[in-house]
């Protein structure tokens, strides 16, 4: 394996990341050893006003995706207003391709731990709750075992460490069901509802969980409180670029020589990524990647130089997301690929809007008899249309998501389509896989 | 046709505290919020959730066992027939679909005798295929009552149930060591897990630590953290 060069290495930015490497950082007593709760003590010694100022300064934005600064969210919370106050941390993990927030929680569960306690305090929240995914049931272990380590250390609990403030922190686990980390529809779930996104406005920030103000942040979002806390705002800038400041987990899958996470200066290049994570496999050349996950449009090839910070990302025609950086090469199938994603949100589309319920069936129907050589080219017209009449008609985000590989699929491998069509590919899918027995 | 068990004769003293103890950790007047819990704990007694896990939700929360259904039926994990010991989810998804996944699942369904969503015949292995498991830097993966085997290929996920069945309970790649459907149910429900050591089972695996172990061999780490950096505070200037 050849190494990265100097220059790349030097993009590498462990914060987040750093403590996985103490096998029993999950532990308190390791965790105390390596800066832990340092930034509790610190944070509750000022005014929750300054804290939130901190957090608007340092220029943190939402890393579940949206990219919202994060201290303009908790800015947003009406203060004495008499109403109770709710942190609710989103660790429903599941945009295909994302995985950078259980392992955080695997392997340092008390960093959100920590960051929830200070975000919470700073929007005057008493009550906080994680929605972890159901499926993450490791993950769920070593949280709930760290929420009761913090009660029994007094960072939990009635008058944290002596400051007055009290906070109660519970871990509710999911149940299988890919719309919940949708901020709405995540809040409905928590309510004791079917997770279904609600209408905007309110928002969350006057009307959330239980029509009280709340926030709702990402894992990573939390996490990277107390990094700030302690570091200060100034040093979490000399990561990122101006827009898009600090550390990022970029999630790198696919035919790599080693996918993983590598947490780097937002702003990395693909290319950079891929050096780092050892190139490509043998006999794979980059064909077509996911920036942030599979909701975010297909990019080529010829992107590979993109700066994957959110404004860079967005030029090219893409979202930045999670960073959830799948990457296949020109042995896969970029309809193929659209197609399974389509069941996907077919699969999770929650059938509150019709045009997300009725359309992704559709597309999937249509999807299927391409890759069975049955195709016509008006089904690509069909396609769009379809796409275009789903994207910005539902209520939440999902709908839109869907149709990002459509068209970005059809915009870059419009060929792979017609080869289908025309008959110059070998049919994917049998006429079995028609009767649809998926 | 039988009529349905009453939730009286299936769900004992023991499940009753649970269910109150649920109840505690939301606001008064919002009860219904223990929900999810509590059908992952009629769940963790029945192995799925039955009309009489349904009508014991209902019953604990004061809510009709038509809201209950509506919500039970909207979540892929509470199972509505009687499950295996062991849930078996192979990832389709694309990444790891592409990757070989599609292989797994369709060597197991072979092999099993079941499709999607039934279970053998000695109620050992319920088979499912799954989305997006949030471990596409190891895909293929699946997962056993939702712990994780990485890598796999159609041979080890053959070696894996072909254990499963004779009884064994072979170790994940990350996660605890294995329990039952059931057992796993019960952590959902939010009790902690008491076997002795699973906490600490499931090292970080090695893609999961791929970046910062490359930071590390190389010496990076960001310039300039000082953990005393004062936090500024504008309130008290804004104050005097």
């Amino acid at each position: 394996m050849t190494t990265p060069s100097a220059a790349t290495l030097a993009k590498l930015t462990p914060v987040l990341t750093k403590r996985w490497l103490s096998p029993d950082a999950w532990r308190l007593d390791v965790y105390e050893r390596l800066d832990g709760y340092a930034a509790l003590r610190k944070a509750l010694a000022v005014h929750p006003d300054d804290l939130i100022a901190l957090i608007k300064d340092s220029g943190l934005r939402g890393r579940g995706g949206a990219g919202f600064p994060t201290g303009l969210k908790w800015g947003f919370i009406p203060q004495n207003d008499g109403k109770p106050h709710y942190l609710v941390v989103n660790a429903d993990e599941g945009e295909p391709g994302t995985c950078k927030d259980l392992p955080l929680m695997s392997h340092d569960p008390h960093s959100l731990v920590e960051g929830v306690i200070i975000a919470s305090y700073a929007i005057r929240a008493n009550r906080a709750y994680i929605y972890i995914r159901g499926e993450a049931v490791h993950a769920a272990r070593r949280l709930r075992h760290a929420v009761n380590e913090a009660y029994k250390a007094g960072y939990l609990g009635k008058n944290i460490l002596g400051s007055g403030y009290d906070l109660d922190l519970v871990v509710h686990s999911g149940a299988g069901a890919y719309i919940c980390g949708e901020e709405t529809a995540l809040l409905d779930s928590l309510e004791g509802f079917r997770g279904q996104p609600r209408l905007r406005p309110p928002f969350p920030a006057t009307h959330g969980l239980y029509a009280s103000p709340t926030v709702v942040n990402n894992v990573g979002t939390i996490a990277s409180v107390p990094y700030i806390v302690l570091g200060g705002a100034a040093w979490w800038k000399t990561m990122g670029t101006e827009k898009s400041s600090g550390p990022m987990i970029y999630s790198l899958s696919g035919r790599i020589k080693n996918p993983g996470q590598y947490e780097a200066s937002m702003g990395i290049t693909l290319r950079e990524l891929i050096e780092l994570a050892g190139g490509m496999q043998d006999g794979h050349q980059l064909r077509f990647w996911t920036p942030g996950g599979s909701s975010t449009p297909l990019l080529a090839a010829e992107h590979i130089d993109t700066a994957m910070d959110f404004e860079s990302v967005a030029a090219a025609g893409s979202i930045l997301g999670t960073t959830a950086t799948q990457i296949f090469s020109d042995q896969d199938c970029p309809v193929y690929a659209t197609y399974r994603w389509l069941e996907f949100y077919h699969h999770e589309s929650c059938g509150k809007c019709t045009p997300c319920r009725e359309g992704n069936y559709w597309m999937v129907r249509v999807y299927r008899r391409i890759l069975s050589g049955e195709g016509t080219l008006e089904d690509l017209d069909t396609l769009l249309d379809t796409a275009s009449n789903i994207l910005g008609r539902s209520f939440c985000g999902l709908g839109d998501g869907a149709t990002s590989p459509v068209t970005s699929s059809l915009q870059y491998f419009k060929q792979d389509y017609l080869d289908y069509i025309e008959g110059r590919k070998a049919p994917k899918l049998s006429a079995h896989a028609l009767a649809g027995a998926h | 046709m039988t009529a349905p068990q009453q939730s009286v004769d299936v769900f004992d003293q023991q499940t009753r505290e649970r269910a109150r103890e649920i109840v505690t950790r939301y606001p008064e007047g919002k009860e219904r919020s223990a929900l999810l819990p509590m059908l992952h704990l009629v769940q963790s007694v029945e192995g799925y959730v039955s009309p009489a896990g349904v009508a014991f939700c209902a019953e604990q929360l004061g809510l009709t066992k038509a809201q209950v259904g509506a919500v039970a039926t909207f979540y892929t994990m509470y199972k509505r027939r009687p499950t295996g010991e062991y849930l078996v989810s192979v990832c389709t998804n694309t990444m790891c679909n592409v990757l070989g996944g599609q292989e797994v699942y369709d060597t197991l369904s072979e092999t099993l005798g079941v499709g999607h969503d039934e279970t053998t015949e000695d109620g050992k292995i319920t088979l499912e295929h799954a989305e997006c498991l949030a471990a596409c830097d190891y895909g293929p993966v699946l997962t056993v009552n939702y712990d994780f085997f990485d890598n796999v290929t159609p041979e080890s996920a053959l070696d894996v149930v072909g254990k499963l069945k004779s009884g064994q309970r072979p170790m994940p790649t990350r996660g605890a060591r294995l329990c039952s459907l059931k057992e796993t149910a019960l952590q959902l429900a939010g009790f902690a897990d008491e076997r002795e050591g699973a906490v600490a089972d499931g090292p970080a695996g090695d893609s999961t630590l791929r970046g910062v172990r490359l930071a590390q061999q190389h010496g990076i780490s960001p310039a300039g953290f000082d953990i005393n950096t004062p936090i500024p505070t504008p309130s008290k200037e804004a104050a005097k």
